[in-house]
């Protein structure tokens, strides 16, 4: 692993069906990834909402996952392919906003590749070294948890 | 209501009416007014047309690129001698402003119109205008005649005083589509008070002679003129140009060939490989060769049933029309002495 | 309905310059439906702007509400609150949204976050095309249901003009021909006469030319605005 600075925080929106269980499996065979990866559980990746990215960048975040099923394998048919356009939409706002767009990607992830989770984590904590931290963030640290919220509206 | 003839017999007494009444296969030709205030420009390509067309036909505006004024043009030609044929199109001006413009172009002299809708504005250098189009070309065909027949504006009130006896024009696209309703669209045209009727570009005599023979089923060449638009291709690249991105226009494959083949001792090298003169020298062959195209065409127009004159299209290539006239055998241009009024 | 989208991000971030708070108003009808106005992406393009603005060094404090409809008076007064706390509102209604707050609220400084565009339909997920130009004397009755109005490029009412080629427009491939579609249509009807016709000029007094349009049912009118 590389050098790690544990201030990065990076928010993973998991599907529940594939990459939550592919990190899941990670831990059960001891693979370690990056401590800075807060797991978000969500029950499709075709859940994931623009505003969720926004708002965990808002929060302070330095990069947001998005990992869903291979592409074909989606539990609910095109939820992960609906995911990917609202990842370039988000990139898209990004650079609007004046953040870099690759702070955010869309990995496939199916529920057995556990390494596969693990070297995702680590690529993009690499970008995030490369590209330093989200200049949103007030103090040093980040507010993972306002970032795991639901949006109220 | 008033009479539509003149007590001369004719509706405008135009040059082109007489030359096409007295049953003489007419001849008119094209000129693209300078997008400059340039009068020499006119000066000049009238003195290319003179003698070789009934009557020369004044773009409005085409492919929406902003010229010296159809009637501005149309002046300069009553001044030379020349009879003009003013284009007027739906896109820039409203029914005021048509009417308004036709008075006045009628008051200059000029006595043909040819209605048009005209092209679009995105195509022009002015992409970003606003369009009229108040009025379609077949409702402006019906304002000229009433303007003419009833001696009324398009409202409904009355002129007052002299009215503009125009022979009025209007133009099909044989070949745009939908293809089978063409000739209807044609005989609306008429019907609305068109007197003569340009065609689109013909290059496919065949699908040419099915569209007349329609049109002589339902005996519409003989309720107007029916000139069929010509022209003389430049180039292979031209042609192949035209027959992609120009709706309505049917170039045969074998045409195009014919012109390819002009420019083949020039072949085998690149466009920078070749020499000032020699590029002037294929340019003048694939020249020759679109003429003696068009040449080839209008005889085989002259031999189709209800065609009544052609319309030459040779844009900014004005010099073509004298040697196609003479090349088709139509030189010189009859003479018909107006009737007394 | 009525079709919008956003105007560049650039041009809105211009528009709200001047202001600290910012409330941005979402529109629950039309616009929410063609993802332009909505609530969803009122949300969005708050944040957005929050965290453009914090980025570059004069953070606003830009708040977002959505009302059912934004072009009537009732629902404009359920937010009346946040909106005299703004120094700007940013409306993202249609443009009739946008006045109707210009209205109702005098001493609003109201600046539009959309381009209001035409009215019609989406044909697919994510394509919106315009059906309708308000001509005001409807003429659909004539056309089989196809208004050249709004769909022919020349709004003709005697086409196809020449420039029509395997079924689209000159002006481009992407649109189909109006008139085209008439013919196709009344074709199929067995009403292909109806183009034998002649139409005679429209008279535009009912559309815009006649300028700006106001209709009014006197059976709908309370007694004492007589
Ligand atoms: S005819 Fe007029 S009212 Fe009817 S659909 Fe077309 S623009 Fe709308
Ligand atoms: S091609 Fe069809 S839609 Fe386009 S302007 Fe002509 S008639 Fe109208």
């Amino acid at each position: 692993m590389s050098s790690v600075n544990v201030d990065y925080q990076i928010v993973a929106f998991c599907c529940q069906y594939c990459a939550y269980a592919a990190a899941d499996l990670a831990g059960g065979l001891r693979l370690q990834y990056p401590p800075n990866v807060k797991i978000v559980q969500i029950p499709c990746t075709g859940k994931m909402d623009v505003l969720y990215a926004l708002q965990a960048f808002e929060s302070g975040a330095d990069a947001v996952m998005v990992a869903g099923c291979m592409p074909g394998d989606c539990h609910f048919l095109e939820g992960n392919f609906n995911a990917v356009r609202r990842v370039e939409r988000v990139k898209d706002l990004l650079r609007q906003i004046g953040l870099e767009a690759e702070r955010i990607r869309m990995f496939h992830i199916s529920s057995s590749m556990a390494s596969q989770f693990v070297a995702a984590t680590e690529e993009m904590l690499r970008t995030v070294e490369a590209i330093g931290p989200n200049p949103l963030r007030v103090s040093g640290k980040a507010h993972p948890q306002e970032t795991c919220g639901l949006p109220s509206g | 209501m008033a009479d539509p003839m003149a007590p001369n017999g004719y509706v405008s007494g135009s040059n082109l009416e007489r030359v096409l009444k007295s049953g003489n296969f007419a001849v008119t030709a094209e000129l693209g007014p300078p997008q400059s205030a340039d009068a020499e420009v006119i000066r000049k390509k009238a003195a290319l047309l003179r003698g070789f067309c009934d009557a020369v036909n004044i773009t409005d505006n085409q492919t929406a690129i902003v010229r010296m004024s159809s009637i501005g043009a149309g002046a300069l030609l009553v001044r030379e001698g020349l009879e003009p044929v003013i284009q007027m199109t739906c896109r820039d001006r409203n029914r005021l402003a048509i009417q308004s413009d036709l008075l006045g172009a009628y008051a200059l002299g000029m006595r043909n119109v040819l209605c048009l809708t005209g092209d679009h504005q995105t195509f022009g250098n002015h992409p970003q205008a606003k369009n009229v189009f108040d009025i379609d070309s077949i409702q402006l065909v019906q304002i000229v005649k009433n303007l003419r027949d009833q001696h009324i504006f398009q409202c409904g009130d009355p002129l007052k005083g002299l009215e503009p006896r125009f022979f009025i024009g209007a133009a099909e696209s044989p070949f745009a589509h939908p293809i089978e309703f063409r000739p209807y669209r044609l005989g609306k045209k008429i019907k609305a008070g068109a007197n003569f009727i340009q065609t689109q570009l013909v290059f496919d005599i065949p699908a040419f002679e099915a569209f007349m023979e329609k049109v002589r089923a339902l005996g519409l060449h003989q309720q107007a003129y029916l000139l069929a638009g010509v022209g003389p291709l430049k180039s292979p690249a031209m042609a192949k140009y035209m027959k992609e991105n120009v709706p309505g226009i049917l170039i045969p494959q074998e045409l195009i060939d014919r012109l390819e083949e002009a420019g083949r001792p020039w072949a085998g090298k690149s466009r920078d490989e070749l020499t000032k003169e020699e590029k002037k020298a294929r340019s003048e062959a694939w020249k020759q060769t679109g003429i003696e195209i068009c040449i080839e065409l209008i005889q085989k127009i002259l031999k189709i049933e209800g065609v009544a004159g052609v319309h030459i299209m040779a844009i900014e290539w004005e010099e073509a029309v004298e040697p196609i006239v003479k090349g088709a055998g139509l030189y010189p241009r009859p003479v018909i002495e107006p009737l007394p009024v | 309905m009525i079709i919008a989208e956003q105007k560049p991000f650039e041009e809105i971030k211009n528009l709200i310059e001047p202001a600290q708070r910012v409330l941005v108003v979402g529109c629950g009808t039309c616009v929410t439906v063609c993802f332009a106005g909505g609530a969803r992406e009122a949300a969005i393009l708050a944040a957005s702007l929050r965290m453009a603005s914090k980025l570059n060094g004069d953070p606003k404090e830009v708040t977002d509400v959505t009302v059912q409809r934004q072009c009537e008076w009732e629902y404009l007064d359920t937010i009346a609150e946040q909106i005299n706390e703004a120094d700007i509102v940013l409306s993202i209604g249609c443009g009739i949204g946008v006045q109707a707050i210009a209205e109702r609220y005098p001493k609003t400084w109201v600046v539009p976050g959309l381009n209001t565009a035409f009215l019609g339909l989406p044909a697919e997920q994510g394509v919106w095309v315009e059906r309708c130009a308000a001509c005001g004397d409807c003429i659909l009755g004539l056309t089989a249901g196809i208004c050249p109005i709004a769909r022919c490029s020349k709004s003709l009412l005697n086409g196809p003009c020449g420039g029509s080629q395997d079924g689209h427009c000159e002006v481009n491939e992407e649109i189909p021909c109006a008139w085209q579609l008439i013919y196709d249509r009344l074709q199929s009807l067995g009403k292909l006469e109806m183009l034998y016709e002649i139409r005679p000029p429209k008279n535009w007094r009912t559309s815009r030319d006649g300028g700006p349009r106001k209709i009014v049912r006197p059976d709908l009118r309370l007694s004492e605005e007589e």
